[in-house]
């Protein structure tokens, strides 16, 4: 960490970067928040851990449209979005820096509840330069160790790789922490009958508030004029809102990214109700694999992807032998 | 609708301009019959469904949704219906994923000369969704309140 803030107050003092996007530390510990520094004294502030989730590709649209060249500190998985919205020409690339940094796999705060870690006074282990294997709390009820793995976000049991797609140099090890079959969760549901797979996304779906917490976070969400929020749309608020509504509204944002989703889980991370929105993503690639051949959005910065192109030999939507 | 009335679904077809349309034309044109159930939507190309069409059609009430566009190799815009498959067989495909009966929606490609397919289609398809029975799952609960 003290590395990459070196790196950081190099780059600025130099006059080759304007601005720093990277985490900010806040007063719990397990909480850093994306914020621009400007000046080395801002820096003090910065951190990485495994608390630095957050996938900051999608403020960077923003940030490179301003003056000036920014510094960005970018994952692996995040550099799969930084490809796939240079793909869109979304990010200027002229204007950016990046530094690829280390992962071990990144942790969710979420896991606390259910682990009944409460009253956290500090947090260990989770640093950059820590081995990452076991994360202590102090917590007001005494010491609490939870093994590293047992904290980690969903997207890191499938991890897509340690390789950056991108950068301009690299700070740090990467370490690949997948260890569950990538389409597993997708293959269950299934298995299950029509009426259970009805059943279980009424269930999870109707806790949905409308925050668009899922469509603001999502980096491959970057149209300028969102469809949902017209006016004349019913559900751009939720008053006005059922549960066809909430169904409908998941199902298209998650067709709208269909072929340009790198499946960086940054949706079900943060979503307050806790819903696993990235089930409908994975679906939609895994149906893209499956009917169209592999395909992994962000992979490379030029891709042509499997929603604009096709082939005269497509298979049929619906074919007469499937027929229910 | 009272419970001794047999049940008739609501189809919505989504007909392209150039062929289906046509199609559904000549099919009337020759006094072939097809069920009234079915109410056709004219659009300039199979590829101007957007899913969320389909999904408002369901919400408003539709019991079943059928998309009607030239055969693959004819499009009046060269690719059209080439891009409307893969839409539509992502989007039909999760429809099932999330437990929404398959034979609801259907994509048939059907040219200005086939008006005997065209009507065949269409009593096929309504006699499938009236097996099916009301659209329950993709309804707008607000109207059967």
């Amino acid at each position: 960490m003290l590395e990459m803030i070196k790196r950081a107050k190099e780059l600025l003092s130099d006059n080759s970067v304007d601005r720093v996007i990277g985490w900010k530390r806040d007063e719990s510990g397990f909480n850093p928040e994306i914020s621009v520094f400007r000046t080395a004294e801002e820096l003090e502030l910065f951190v990485y851990d495994g608390f630095c989730s957050a996938n900051m590709s999608k403020m960077l649209i923003n940030e490179t449209k301003k003056e000036g060249k920014v510094l960005a500190f970018l994952k692996p998985c995040d550099t799969y979005s930084m490809n796939q919205l240079l793909c869109e020409h979304r990010i200027d690339r002229e204007k950016l820096y990046i530094i690829g940094v280390g992962c071990k796999g990144k942790l969710d705060q979420r896991k606390f509840a259910s682990l009944k870690i409460k009253g956290i006074l500090s947090v260990s282990g989770a640093g950059f330069d820590d081995k990452n294997e076991i994360v202590a709390f102090k917590t007001v009820y005494g010491e609490r160790k939870v093994p590293y793995k047992e904290l980690m976000l969903e997207r890191c049991a499938v991890c897509k790789g340690k390789e950056h797609r991108i950068f301009d140099e690299i700070i740090g090890e990467s370490e690949e922490t997948a260890f569950e079959e990538r389409f597993a969760q997708i293959e269950s549901i299934e298995r299950m009958s029509p009426e259970e797979r009805y059943k279980f996304f009424r269930s999870e779906l109707s806790k949905c508030i409308r925050c668009n917490a899922c469509r603001n976070a999502c980096p491959a969400c970057s149209c300028r004029k969102c469809v949902f929020d017209s006016n004349n749309f019913d559900s751009s608020q939720k008053a006005n809102v059922d549960s066809f509504e909430e169904k409908m509204f998941h199902i298209i944002r998650s067709f709208h990214v269909s072929g340009r989703c790198t499946d960086c889980g940054e949706c079900s991370r943060v979503c307050p109700q806790g819903i696993p929105l990235h089930l409908f993503n994975r679906k939609f690639i895994k149906d893209i694999n499956d009917f169209y051949g592999e395909y992994q959005a962000g992979e490379t910065s030029d891709a042509r992807g499997p929603l604009v192109s096709f082939e005269t030999d497509d298979p049929e939507p619906y074919d007469n032998k499937g027929r229910a | 609708m009272s419970i001794n009335e047999e049940f008739r679904p609501n189809i919505v077809a989504f007909c392209c301009n150039w062929c289906s349309y046509a199609g559904a034309d000549l099919a009337g044109s020759s006094r072939l019959a097809y069920p009234a159930d079915v109410k056709i939507i004219k659009v300039p190309c199979s590829c101007r469904v957007n899913p969320m069409f389909i999904l408002r059609a369901f919400e408003k009430g539709a019991d079943g949704v059928i998309i009607c566009g030239c055969h693959p190799g004819d499009c009046h815009y060269s690719t059209g219906n080439y891009y409307a498959r893969r839409r539509m067989k992502l989007l039909f495909s999760m429809l099932d994923f999330i437990g929404v009966e398959k034979s609801r929606v259907r994509v048939e490609w059907v040219s200005a000369a086939e008006g005997v397919k065209f009507s065949q289609t269409m009593n096929e398809f309504v006699e499938t969704v009236t097996k099916l029975g009301k659209n329950v799952r993709l309804e707008d609960l607000r109207c059967s309140k």
